[in-house]
C-alpha cells in the first residue's frame, strides 16, 4: 500500500511582478497511514504554502513547478477538477486558523456538517443528520442537538473550531491538514482542542499534517516533526529524537529562543537567532541559513547545495546540514540575570487598592430589561516595587487589558485607588494628566503594525517623544534619539526609515525606544511579544530585561503566555473574570500551593520538551458571560476542584502565606499545598 | 522587500513622490487617464499659443457653412466663433475652477469629518445631521438655488461645489477617522500629551491619504461635470467668455443641422472626466499594491 502522502522534491513558486519567487525549492517527505507530522518554523517559511500545494489549491499566482505530490499514490497535479473536488473534503480535509472564515455565517452549523455526507457519500437526509449529530458529540460539544441548530456566531471560538474539526472528520479523511488550528484560542481551550485532536486521531487512524509556529503544540499531537526554514525542510525526524538531539543549527536556535515553562531569567538565557529570514527572490548557492548560522564555515557551507542526509544510527532522522555531526552538544545558554541582581528591597512604585472598573450597560431600546454593570475589574489589589517586573496573566476577557487602560488613563476607575509614586491617578484621564505624570508612565502596545504611525519616519517618532516627554528640542533631540536607538539596539541610520520598512521586532524596538524617551518610572507593556516570531520574541524579552536592569524602571507585563511570564517576571498576578485569584512572587505562583485556575492554566501550556511531564487538567465549559459573573468564586463554574455549594454562593477568602503569596480559594492552604507540581521532569 | 531597501540611502521627498507616480506606468488604465488629464492641463497652460483665433471674435465669412474646414478645424458656432479656440480657452476655466472648488470642498470636508470622527458624541451628531440634510437635496436643485441666488460667477461656483461636495468628503473622512483613532499610535500620542489638533492633522489625516487622493481625483471629474451642467443651464460664467457647458447651451438647438457645434465641447468635457476617472482607477490600483 502506498503511503498516504508523499512529496518528491516538490518545488513551489509564486509568480509576482518582481519575478518568480521560489518559496519552496524542493521538499520531500512521506506520511504513512495514521502518522502525524508537525511542520514548524517562523512565519514566512512556507509551511502554509506546502499545505495548500498538498491540497492542490495554491492561489492564482502559485504553482507547483517541479517534483511530485502523491496522495495515496496518485499524482494530484494530473487530476481533473472533478476528481480534486471528490478528494478535497472527502479523502483529504483541512482545518484553518480562523474558524469563522471556514464556517458559513448564514447557515446553522448542523446543516453545514450534513453537507459533507450528502455530497461526498450520497447519504440520505436522515443519515446525514444522524452522522452530524454523532460527530458533534465526538468533538465534545455539550448538547449536540442544540448546537446543531445554532449559527456560527452563537458559538465561542473554541466551539467553532470543534465544529470545523467535526466537519473535517465527517468523511473520515485519510489525511487531515491542520494549519495553526489553535493559534487564535485561549490556552485552556487550546489544550482541550489539542486533546480532542489526539483522541480522534487514535480513533479514526487519520494521518495528520499539523502546521504550527508553536513547538509545544506539536509535541502534544505529532510523532514526527519537520522544521522548515525559508521553504526548505532543514530537519525532520521522530519528535523525541529531534528535541533531544537537534542536529540542525536552526532547530537548535528555535529551541534556544523559547522559554520552556519552568525556566526563568535567573536560570537560563534566551538566545535569539540573529538576522531575518532572507528574501526568497535570490537564493544563495549554498545553505540558506548560512547568513544567520553561528556554525557557518565559509566555502563548505556557502558554495554548493546542501544535501539532506540521514543521521547515522537513526532511520528517520534527516537533516540538511553539512556539519550536523561536528556541532558541539546542545547546551542551554547560561542565566541572563544573576539571582542576586534581582532587587527585592526597593520601595513600592505602584499600589493598587480595591480597584473596580464597571461599565454601565443599558439594554437597547428594543431589548428591554434593566441596565446592568459589566464588572471588568472587581476589587483589584496589587503592588509593584521599583525596578521589578509585575506580570498579569489570564485568558482573554479576564480584564488585564482594562487594567492597562485604567493605569494609562484611557479609561477611568469606578472605585478604589491607583497610586503611582504617591499620587492617585485612577480618576485622571490621559488628556488631563500633567506632563510630569505622562513622563512617569508610558506604554508599549501589542500590535507592531499599529504601534507606529506609518506616515512618520522612525527618527520623527522618537524625536517627537523626546520633545514632548523630555522637553528637549532641535539638535539635542536628534542626539538623544540616536542614543535611544542605540539603547534598543537598532542601527542609527534607521531614523530615516518608515515603519513599513521595518520587521515586526524592529517596530517593537522603536516602540520601546519611544516609551523610554522620558525615562519613565513605570512601563506598561500589553502583550508586547505576542505578535512576534519566537526568535524575535527572545530578542525583545532580552532587551526588556536589560533595560530594566540598567534603568531601574518598573515593568507591568501583560501576557497570556505563562512560559514568557515565568521567564521574565518577578511577581505575578493571575486574573480571572476581573478578579485576582492568585498573587505572589513568581517562584511561589508557579509551585504549589496553586489556585485551581493557575493549576489548570499551567497544565494547559504547551511545552516544547517531550521529556517534561505535565499534569493534564482539561477545563470544560466557557468563560461565563460578563453579565452574570457567579456570586461566589468567579471560577466556580469551571473549577475541577470545586468543594461544594459554598463556591457558588460565597466569595472565597484570601489565603496568605508568610511570603506574601495570596490565593483566593475556599480550599484551605494546606490542601492546596498537597498537590504535586504540574510540571516535573520525567524519571531519568 | 525589507531586505532590498536595506542599507540604501533614503530618497528625498520629491524623488519619492515621483517614484510613486512612476508606479502608474504599470497600470495602463491609469496611464491613459494621466495622459488625458495632462493633455488638458498643457492645453490650458499654453492656450494663448495653441488657440488659432480669438475665441470671442465672430468670423462671419462663408456664412452658413459652419462645419469643420481647413481654416476652422472644428468648425464655427452659430455666431461664427472658432470652436477649437473656444474649447482651448474654455479648458482654462474648467481646470482652475474645478481644482480650486475641489480643494475647498476638501478643506471643509476634512475638517468636518475629522471633528466628527475624532470627538464623536454630540459633535458627530451635529456634523453628520448637517451633512445628511445637505445630501438629501437633489444636487441640481441645490446648484440652481445657490447660483440663482448669488448670481453666476467663478467664485459662486466654487462656493456651490464646496457646499455640496464637502458633506460627501466629510463622510469618507469621518469613517476613516473612526477607524484610525483606535490605532495604538494615537493612544501613544495621547500618552505623550499631544493636542487634539496635532493628533487629527499629524497622526490621523496623513494615514487617510490613500483613499482621499483617489476620491479627490474622482471628485475632480464630478466637479467638471457640475461646471458643465451649470454652464448648460446658463448658470456658468457670464458670456462671452468660453465655457464648455455654455457652448453646448448656445448651440444644442442646432443639433440636427450642425451637430459639431455641441458635440465637440461635449467631447472635451467627457474626455476630461474620463481622464480623471481612469486616473483614479489607476491610483487605486497602485495603492492596493503596497
Amino acid at each position: 500500500m502506498p503511503p498516504v502522502l508523499e512529496l518528491e522534491n516538490a518545488r513551489i513558486s509564486y509568480f509576482t511582478r518582481a519575478g518568480e519567487m521560489n518559496v519552496v525549492p524542493g521538499v520531500s517527505f512521506r506520511l504513512e497511514q495514521g502518522e502525524a507530522l508537525g511542520l514548524v518554523g517562523e512565519s514566512g517559511c512556507g509551511k502554509s504554502t506546502v499545505a495548500f500545494a498538498i491540497m492542490n489549491y495554491l492561489s492564482g499566482v502559485g504553482r507547483l513547478t517541479g517534483g511530485r505530490i502523491l496522495f495515496e499514490g496518485r499524482d494530484m497535479s494530473r487530476m481533473t477538477e472533478e476528481e480534486l473536488r471528490q478528494i478535497r473534503g472527502g479523502r483529504m480535509a483541512m482545518v484553518y486558523q480562523d474558524p469563522m472564515s471556514s464556517l458559513n455565517p448564514v447557515m446553522p452549523v448542523g446543516r453545514q456538517l450534513m453537507e459533507v455526507p450528502l455530497i461526498h457519500q450520497k447519504a440520505s437526509e436522515a443519515e446525514a443528520r444522524a452522522r452530524a449529530l454523532q460527530m458533534l458529540g465526538e468533538v465534545n460539544l455539550p448538547d449536540p442537538e442544540s448546537v446543531f441548530d445554532r449559527y456560527p456566531h452563537q458559538l465561542s471560538g473554541g466551539q467553532q473550531q470543534r465544529v470545523v474539526i467535526a466537519m473535517a472528520l465527517m468523511a473520515e479523511p485519510s489525511l487531515l491538514l491542520m494549519d495553526e488550528p489553535t493559534t487564535g484560542l485561549d490556552v485552556t481551550v487550546e489544550a482541550a482542542v489539542l486533546d480532542l485532536v489526539r483522541r480522534l486521531r487514535q480513533k479514526h487512524n487519520s494521518s495528520i499534517v499539523f502546521i504550527s509556529h508553536n513547538l509545544g503544540t506539536v509535541v502534544r499531537i505529532c510523532d514526527r516533526i519537520g522544521v522548515m526554514y525559508a521553504g526548505e525542510l532543514v530537519e525532520e525526524g521522530p519528535i523525541g529524537e529531534v528535541f533531544r538531539d537537534p542536529r540542525h543549527p536552526y532547530t537548535r536556535g528555535l529551541l534556544n529562543c523559547i522559554p520552556v515553562l519552568g525556566s526563568s531569567k535567573t536560570s537560563a538565557a534566551l538566545a535569539p537567532i540573529p538576522g531575518q529570514v532572507p528574501s526568497t527572490l535570490n537564493r544563495p548557492a549554498g545553505c540558506i541559513f548560512a547568513s544567520r548560522c553561528t556554525y557557518v564555515e565559509q566555502g563548505r557551507c556557502t558554495t554548493q547545495p546542501i544535501p539532506t542526509v540521514t543521521v547515522p544510527g537513526s532511520d528517520h532522522h534527516r537533516v540538511q546540514c553539512v556539519r550536523f555531526d561536528e556541532l558541539p552538544l546542545r547546551q542551554r545558554p547560561a542565566a541572563a540575570v544573576e539571582a542576586a541582581q534581582v532587587k527585592r528591597d526597593k520601595e513600592d512604585v505602584l499600589t493598587v487598592d480595591h480597584l473596580r472598573k464597571f461599565y454601565r450597560q443599558s439594554p437597547g431600546i428594543f431589548a428591554g430589561g434593566a441596565s446592568y454593570d459589566v464588572k471588568a475589574l472587581n476589587d483589584i489589589d496589587m503592588s509593584a516595587k521599583r525596578g521589578m517586573t509585575l506580570a498579569i496573566v489570564g485568558e482573554s476577557g479576564c480584564g488585564k487589558s482594562t487594567f492597562a487602560k485604567v493605569l494609562t488613563g484611557i479609561e477611568l476607575a469606578t472605585q478604589g485607588k491607583v497610586v503611582l509614586a504617591g499620587s492617585d491617578i485612577g480618576y485622571t484621564s490621559v488628556e488631563k494628566r500633567p506632563d510630569s505624570l505622562k513622563r512617569k508612565l508610558q506604554m508599549v502596545f501589542q500590535n507592531p503594525d499599529s504601534t507606529l504611525n506609518p506616515s512618520h519616519s522612525v527618527g520623527y517618532i522618537v524625536e517627537r517623544a523626546l520633545r514632548r516627554l523630555k522637553g528637549v528640542g532641535g539638535r539635542q533631540a536628534r542626539a538623544e534619539a540616536r542614543k535611544l536607538m542605540d539603547t534598543v539596539k537598532l542601527p542609527v541610520d534607521f531614523v530615516a526609515r518608515k515603519p513599513r520598512q521595518l520587521s515586526g521586532g524592529q517596530k517593537q524596538r522603536v516602540a520601546i525606544a519611544r516609551a523610554l524617551a522620558g525615562d519613565p518610572d513605570l512601563v506598561v507593556a500589553d502583550e508586547p511579544v505576542s505578535a512576534l516570531d519566537v526568535s524575535v520574541q527572545a530578542a525583545i524579552i532580552n532587551l526588556l530585561i536589560e533595560l530594566q536592569a540598567t534603568r531601574d524602571a518598573t515593568l507591568i507585563f501583560i501576557s497570556h503566555d505563562l512560559s514568557v511570564v515565568r521567564y521574565l517576571a518577578d511577581r505575578v498576578a493571575v486574573m480571572y473574570l476581573g478578579k485576582i485569584v492568585e498573587f505572589g512572587e513568581v517562584d511561589d505562583v508557579f509551585l504549589p500551593p496553586y489556585h485551581p485556575y493557575t493549576e489548570s492554566l499551567l497544565s494547559a501550556v504547551p511545552i516544547p520538551d517531550p521529556d517534561l511531564k505535565q499534569k493534564r487538567i482539561i477545563l470544560e465549559g466557557n468563560l461565563p458571560s460578563v453579565r452574570n459573573i457567579p456570586a461566589g468564586c468567579p471560577f466556580a463554574t469551571r473549577c475541577p476542584r470545586k468543594v461544594g455549594e459554598i463556591c457558588d454562593t460565597t466569595p472565597p477568602p484570601e489565603r496568605r502565606t508568610p511570603t506574601g503569596h495570596r490565593i483566593a480559594c475556599h480550599i484551605p492552604l494546606e490542601d492546596l499545598n498537597r498537590v504535586d507540581p504540574v510540571i516535573s521532569r520525567a524519571a531519568e | 522587500m525589507a531586505a532590498i531597501t536595506m542599507g540604501k540611502k533614503q530618497d528625498g521627498f520629491l524623488l519619492r513622490l515621483l517614484k510613486r507616480i512612476a508606479l502608474l506606468r504599470e497600470s495602463p488604465v491609469g496611464m491613459i487617464g494621466a495622459a488625458l488629464v495632462l493633455f488638458w492641463i498643457l492645453v490650458a497652460i499654453f492656450a494663448p499659443l495653441l488657440a488659432p483665433y480669438d475665441p470671442n471674435e465672430n468670423y462671419m465669412d462663408d456664412y452658413g457653412n459652419w462645419g469643420p474646414s481647413a481654416a476652422f478645424w472644428l468648425g464655427r458656432d452659430n455666431q461664427g466663433r472658432d470652436i477649437l479656440s473656444r474649447i482651448i480657452w474654455g479648458s482654462r476655466i474648467v481646470l482652475t475652477v474645478g481644482p480650486i472648488a475641489t480643494f475647498c470642498a476638501y478643506v471643509v470636508g476634512c475638517t468636518m469629518g475629522l471633528l466628527a470622527g475624532y470627538y464623536r458624541g454630540w459633535v458627530d451628531v451635529v456634523v453628520s445631521r448637517i451633512s445628511d440634510i445637505i445630501l438629501s437635496f437633489p444636487v441640481i436643485i441645490l446648484y440652481l438655488i445657490i447660483i440663482s441666488q448669488f448670481g453666476p460667477s467663478a467664485f459662486n461656483i466654487i462656493v456651490a461645489v464646496t457646499f455640496i461636495a464637502s458633506p460627501q468628503v466629510s463622510r469618507i473622512v469621518r469613517s476613516l477617522t473612526l477607524e484610525l483613532r483606535e490605532r495604538d499610535y494615537v493612544a501613544a500620542a495621547k500618552m505623550r500629551g499631544e493636542s487634539a489638533v496635532y493628533i487629527m492633522l499629524v497622526e490621523i489625516l496623513p494615514n487617510a491619504r490613500g483613499p482621499l487622493i483617489v476620491d479627490a481625483c474622482l471628485r475632480m471629474g464630478y466637479t467638471t461635470i457640475a461646471i458643465g451642467v451649470l454652464g448648460f443651464l446658463g448658470l456658468g460664467l457670464p458670456p462671452p467668455d468660453p465655457d464648455w457647458g455654455g457652448m453646448v447651451k448656445d448651440t444644442y438647438t442646432m443639433m440636427s443641422t450642425d451637430p459639431h457645434m455641441s458635440l465637440f465641447p461635449c467631447a472635451a468635457i467627457s474626455s476630461l472626466v474620463v481622464g480623471f476617472n481612469l486616473l483614479a482607477d489607476g491610483l487605486r490600483e497602485i495603492s492596493l499594491r503596497d
